[in-house]
């Protein structure tokens, strides 16, 4: 039996940019985007799901934002996931993978009990994949990133092939550990039509605080009740209930400063043409050099 | 991200305006099975709901997986080599995701792990995957023989092969066709007999049939020796075993990825579903209904398909400094599509309805019989039900085959000599098609089968009720045009019954039942333009169109076209 924890995230669908979405100053109109389940944590779920097929156990997926992100959980639900959280507190707003990564490792350090996280090797939206190694490095494990096939598990080791420039390498892990993963490693299955069914009314606690605001009949404290009953309900996880240093929340704990975000417009035009001289090249070179594109 | 259902806003007018209140209350028995399976409804929205979702996972798959697969499966084909058959690799990762995705007992009950559907959703889902590639629904199509087995088998035949069905692990086929016995079911002769422990045997040989690579078949055989017509004829059910040999598989013009084999039973042992006797009359009859209706379905993806290709393809092709969708000739042809898909859509689920009303009285029927309960209102409902559906089904199986083969021609016409060419999706739809108005019973046949109720007015009091309505402003005059070709109908009717020439009834029937059909979809059409604006479009092109082949029907009929058969040696010679 290994149990596994899989973080996954929303991510803007950047597969589908219009003229609309991108703002004139070259930011993204997010609202404009549709959200979707980043591609490689829904391999990262299909993983866990294989592992759990295989050798039993359970698996929790998380996710850390807003409130609509309670989409994705749902959708780890129609997968097989056994048990969903959503981690969500404004004070979270406007992490850098800094503090994205404290907040993750106290939630799995609240849930524990695990062998197992798993994680895309990176959302599409910010590409930096540094979540899955600091989350890692703050609880203390080993990991693995850029997994492309968990080849045996045995006892408390894991053999896991991974990908490197121009090939791959074998590695052995002992669990827990965290590993990240491309998307070659397997195909995502499809929502199941039974669990779709099932899961199609799990509610988050916003979800039913929204129920609730439009009608004065509802309370939230029974709707909770009720759903947790039927098994619909999906936990969040908050500031307090994770009692996080609120200095190493969101903004405040995210040392990563954008200094500025310039529209790049790729267009020709000025064009120098380089004769392929040595006395050519060497023009180049210094343009270049003077353009600080080079040294 | 794209998805077959969700972008089809013709499928998703006919869902949102779904009224299956009745059907989904007998399917769920009061919702009582919520208790038991988290993922049962508790109430009609519910289920409504339910279907919705599962629809959606449907059109996903259909758009981003099996679509995209479409086209090597009709490259590489079904194979066979050693006696076995193997779907190509396609084929087998679409049905590997339809069964993770529980999609493959849509139909059957929760206790042996389908979903309960009624049968109208799963034909939008069938509709839905022809639309990515027509071969496959001739696999999953054949949940029905699953559904055979529920319906006329015992217990334990229930729990011995419906709960593979439903996993995806075993697939199945209707065994009924043999070398000499096609269209003409009652000449079966394949033999089944039994020992003196009373275990039946099956020996002789079936031809094209669809998938009898499948582990489990149903097959129609004579068991009572001597007879020659349909009434010694019993339906059985077997496993696939090394008594059953597959001689060969077809090599076809379309549905590539779909095996058509030639089987072998030699003695294979199988067991009688349900009575005696009743293998042709009864069973295969039901059986052959819903398939009617399930090829159908795979006609009007077929259609939605090749609509696209067209509408796609002149938006993007320039000549004459313009694109061709902007040539009124094309842009005609386009709306022709259009509405002959529209309509066609009408016709498909108002019958997909009329079934599945008959079907659930039956089984209301059936449990009320149980139960020692009175059930003769249920009785007299389902005799209407019963003739309605026995008239709107083969009226949908001609139409929208017939369909199909007009709308990937004329979509390949659109595309030019580039159509001709294999790079274009639309070459594959238009061979697709082409097998959808000959197999489940050809096109000629769906007329002699729908004939009768044409000649006995089945809809009568449906058009008289749609005649006294009053129809808003403007499709008065379609109305109208309703009320004359209907008139045209009675005349046409009246003529060839006083003619009593029996022979000429035969020939005739074709223009009657074309008659009859423009009536029923003409009012479809005008209903659904009173509640969607955009529908009057389809209303009106179709109802002037109808009235004028209802003149030509008419003239065909009463101008003695068809007297030149009496000479018919003559003129073949």
């Amino acid at each position: 039996m290994y149990n596994s924890i899989v973080l996954v995230k929303q991510v803007p669908d950047t597969a589908n940019i219009s003229g609309k979405v991108m703002k004139e100053d070259g930011t993204v109109n997010r609202s404009k985007l549709p959200a979707i389940f980043n591609h490689e944590d829904k391999v990262a779920l299909e993983l866990a799901l294989q592992v759990k097929e295989k050798y039993g156990g359970k698996v929790t997926a998380i996710t850390m934002g807003p409130p609509r992100a309670s989409d994705i959980l749902r959708e780890c639900l129609y997968m097989g996931a056994d048990e969903v959280f959503l981690i969500s507190d404004r004070k979270f707003a406007g992490a850098d993978t800094l503090a994205t990564s404290y907040v993750l490792s106290e939630a799995i350090n609240k849930i524990g009990n695990y062998h197992f996280i798993f994680g895309g090797r990176q959302a599409i939206d910010g590409d930096t994949a540094q979540v899955g190694p600091q989350t890692a490095d703050k609880l203390n494990i080993p990991q693995v990133t850029y997994a492309e096939q968990i080849l045996d598990i045995k006892k408390n080791k894991v053999t896991i092939k991974r990908k490197i420039d121009g090939g791959h390498e074998i590695v052995r892990a002992a669990l827990p550990v965290l590993v990240t993963v491309i998307k070659e490693a397997a195909d995502p299955r499809p929502f199941s039509a039974k669990k779709v069914m099932a899961y199609k009314g799990a509610k988050s606690l916003t979800d039913l605080e929204k129920l609730t605001e439009g009608n004065s009949l509802l309370y939230t404290d029974t709707l909770i009740h009720e759903y947790k009953e039927r098994n619909l309900f999906i936990s969040t996880l908050t500031m307090d209930d994770l009692q996080l240093d609120v200095d190493r929340c969101g903004v405040k704990g995210s040392p990563t400063k954008v200094h500025k975000v310039e529209s790049v417009v790729l267009a020709g035009g000025n064009q120098t043409r380089v004769e392929p001289t040595k006395d050519g090249i060497g023009i180049l070179i210094d343009k270049l050099l003077e353009d600080h594109i080079l040294g | 991200m794209p998805n077959f259902f969700l972008d089809n806003s013709d499928l998703q007018f006919h869902f949102n305006k779904l009224d299956i209140k009745e059907v989904v209350r007998i399917t769920e028995v009061d919702y009582e099975e919520a208790k038991k399976y988290n993922y049962a409804p508790v109430n009609y929205e519910d289920a409504i709901e339910n279907y919705r979702k599962v629809l959606e996972v449907t059109g996903d798959l259909a758009a981003n997986f099996i679509a995209g697969r479409a086209a090597d499966v009709d490259i590489e084909g079904a194979t066979f080599s050693d006696g076995k058959v193997a779907y190509a690799k396609g084929t087998q990762e679409n049905l590997k995701q339809l069964s993770q995705a529980d999609l493959m007992g849509m139909i059957l009950p929760r206790k042996y792990g389908g979903l309960n559907f009624p049968f109208t959703i799963y034909m939008m889902a069938v509709e839905t995957l022809s639309r990515a590639d027509a071969s496959l629904m001739n696999v999953f199509g054949l949940q029905d023989i699953a559904d055979t087995i529920k319906k006329f088998g015992n217990e334990d035949q229930r729990q011995e092969f419906i709960p593979k069905f439903c996993t995806g692990e075993n697939t199945g086929a209707m065994a009924l066709t043999e070398p000499d016995a096609g269209s003409d079911l009652q000449a079966v002769k394949l033999q089944a007999y039994q020992n003196d422990k009373g275990q039946w045997f099956l020996r002789g040989v079936k031809r094209f049939i669809t998938n009898g690579n499948g582990e489990v078949h149903l097959v129609l055989a004579r068991s009572e020796a001597g007879t020659k017509d349909g009434r010694g004829l019993s339906m059985f059910v077997c496993r696939t075993d090394k008594t059953v040999v597959i001689r060969r598989i077809e090599h076809k013009l379309g549905i590539h990825g779909s095996p058509t084999c030639e089987l072998q039973f030699n003695d294979t042992p199988a067991q009688l579903v349900g009575q005696r006797k009743f293998g042709l009359i009864k069973y295969v009859l039901d059986l052959m209904f819903r398939a009617r209706m399930g090829v159908s379905a795979q006609a009007l993806g077929i259609s939605q398909a090749a609509y696209e290709e067209a509408v796609k393809y002149a938006r993007e092709r320039e000549q004459f400094g313009k694109a061709i969708y902007n040539i009124p000739v094309i842009a005609n042809m386009l709306i022709e599509m259009r509405v002959m898909l529209e309509s066609n859509r009408s016709l498909f689920y108002s019958a997909a309805k009329s079934v599945d009303i008959k079907e659930k009285l039956e089984e209301q029927i059936e449990k009320l019989k149980v139960e020692g309960k009175s059930f003769s209102e249920e009785n007299n409902r389902l005799k209407q039900a019963t003739k309605i559906a026995n008239f709107l089904t083969p009226i949908s199986k001609y139409t929208l085959t017939e369909s199909a083969n007009k709308i990937s021609y004329d979509a390949l016409q659109i595309h030019g000599g580039t159509g001709y060419m294999k790079e274009f999706k639309v070459e594959r739809l238009t061979r697709d098609a082409r097998i959808t108005n000959i197999y489940e019973g050809t096109s000629q046949l769906q007329i002699v089968a729908a004939a009768g109720g044409v000649i006995n007015d089945v809809m009568k009091e449906f058009f008289e009720a749609k005649e006294i309505h009053e129809y808003k402003g403007g499709l008065t005059r379609l109305a109208n045009h309703l009320k004359e070709i209907r008139e045209i109908y009675l005349d046409c009717l009246k003529y060839v019954i006083d003619k009593k020439d029996t022979s000429f009834q035969d020939v005739a029937a074709k223009d009657l039942v074309e008659l009859y059909s423009y009536l029923y979809i003409g009012y479809l059409v005008l209903d659904e333009a009173e509640i969607e604006s955009k529908k009057i479009f389809i209303a009106n092109r179709y109802i002037i169109n109808s009235l004028a082949n209802a003149r030509k029907n008419a003239a065909s009929i009463k101008n003695e076209l068809f007297s030149d058969l009496l000479h018919a040696d003559k003129i073949l010679v």
